[in-house]
């Protein structure tokens, strides 16, 4: 019931952020209607990371307490983040493409995010390939590297290049969004958040109903064979 | 001397014992680092400038391909009569088998660079703009940051399915700002553009913020269960 409530409320949330990014936001002077897609970029950019940070919060607690309901957490977290991140990099050659006349370019902000994208994929993918209890430490080893890694590629990558545009929302001077277009990104941002959650919560029931899943296949497995050797 | 030093010093030991009786590592790295320079030389064609410019991201594709094929044998030795078991089950401490095994490899890939250089240098025409003497550090940190973080990581792929195709999808997205920091310093010192200071800088942030990690969490992959 929980569950449907917060599912109703985040399908109002995403409206109400649509119709704050395509109507009530003022038009944009240079870019036109393509500056619209910020609306979507800038958000899932927070979200992902947010939930890249919660991975790497949940995988100290499990290295700590070696509790399955964080490493449930934290694969849920990484596998959601690593969508957000995707729309990230999809949404920007987009906007890329018309603005800069290019799809993609090796500067400090992308690099990053695509190393970042690159690192949580290698995660997910040590999830699918590894085998038997260990598979959670293995993971959260490689989590804390990861997210550890993040920092040291955006001041390596920053050292070699930048063409992104310098932070629009709290730069220097001439930077600064009109009061409409701050009501849209933060919509968006909540709105994505939301449904981020959703989509978490959803994860991490399956995760713990596999977990039991595979409990009871193991006691199972047990059973038959103690029963095997009193026969 | 502290059984930590001890018992890192006797791992240590043992396998380079196993490798000058064997040579398993370095030659397979060997052949196969020189395949990559053979091949690349086919597929870029370069003049001696262009060499001076490609040659840094040249020399670390190839050592970190290398790299990977000694890193996973690495521990494989170890699986072997159970010895990663026995090794559980004693009392010696987790983080001198980890260092011991990544000075190790350290040695090997070193080994190997050093005999392969030369070749780089003849294939590719190579005279150093910059002060040569400035390759020494980036070439032990370079290293160093390839063997720890790569000997930790040898250590998880060996508990997944397909541990040998494991070891570079998890490596290789780390390791690109340390990857990034031996190329531009690497080339920069042919080039002489302008001085690796920065990169390695970078190199030594890299080394000790990741060897600490490692050591950190080693015992915990290793008990792992």
């Amino acid at each position: 019931m929980k569950f449907k409530i917060f599912a109703v409320i985040t399908f109002l949330l995403l409206s109400y952020a649509l119709y704050q990014g395509m109507v009530a936001a003022p038009r944009e002077a240079t870019m036109g209607d393509i500056q619209r897609i910020f609306y979507y970029h800038v958000p899932s950019a927070w979200t992902s990371f947010l939930c890249f940070f919660a991975n790497f919060i949940a995988s100290i607690i499990y290295l700590a307490r070696r509790n399955l309901k964080a490493d449930a957490f934290a694969v849920s977290t990484a596998e959601v983040g690593v969508v957000f991140c995707t729309v990230v990099l999809v949404t920007g050659p987009l906007w890329a493409r018309p603005v800069w006349g290019i799809w993609w370019t090796w500067d400090a902000r992308l690099t990053t995010t695509l190393v970042l994208w690159l690192i949580y994929v290698s995660y997910l993918m040590l999830r699918r390939y590894s085998t038997g209890q260990a598979t959670p430490t293995l993971a959260a080893a490689l989590a804390i590297f990861g997210f550890l890694d993040v920092p040291i590629v955006y001041m390596s990558i920053r050292w070699w290049r930048t063409q992104h545009p310098q932070p629009v929302i709290a730069g220097g001077q001439g930077s600064g969004l009109d009061p409409h277009m701050w009501a849209a990104v933060l919509w968006n941002w909540v709105a994505f958040m939301a449904f981020a959650a959703l989509l978490i919560w959803v994860r991490y029931r399956l995760e713990i109903t596999r977990q039991q899943l595979d409990e009871a296949h193991a006691l199972k497995a047990v059973g038959q064979a103690e029963g095997s050797f009193t026969r | 001397m502290s059984s930590l030093a001890a018992v890192t010093v006797s791992n240590l030991r043992k396998d380079v014992r196993l490798e000058w009786r064997s040579k398993d590592a370095v030659n397979a790295m060997l052949f196969f680092a020189l395949l990559v320079v053979v091949i690349f030389s086919f597929a870029f064609d370069p003049t001696a400038e262009e060499s001076r410019q490609i040659v840094g991201g040249l020399v670390w594709v190839a050592f970190l391909f290398a790299a990977i094929v000694a890193l996973n044998q690495a521990w494989m030795r170890e699986l072997r009569n159970q010895v990663l078991d026995a090794y559980r089950v004693s009392p010696a401490p987790a983080n001198a088998l980890f260092m011991g095994k990544a000075l190790g490899n350290f040695l090997f890939i070193s080994v190997v660079e050093a005999l392969l250089m030369p070749l780089f240098v003849v294939f590719y025409n190579l005279r150093p703009v910059g002060p040569a003497w400035q390759l020494v550090p980036v070439f032990l940190l370079g290293t160093w940051a390839l063997v720890v973080v790569g000997t930790f990581f040898a250590a998880i792929s060996l508990r997944t399915r397909s541990r040998e195709v494991m070891l570079p999808l998890i490596l290789f997205p780390i390791s690109i700002p340390a990857l990034l920091g031996m190329v531009e310093a690497t080339t920069m010192v042919l080039t002489g553009t302008d001085t690796p200071r920065f990169w390695i800088t970078l190199l030594l942030v890299y080394d000790v913020i990741f060897t600490t990690v490692c050591l950190l969490l080693f015992e915990t992959v290793l008990h792992a269960e």
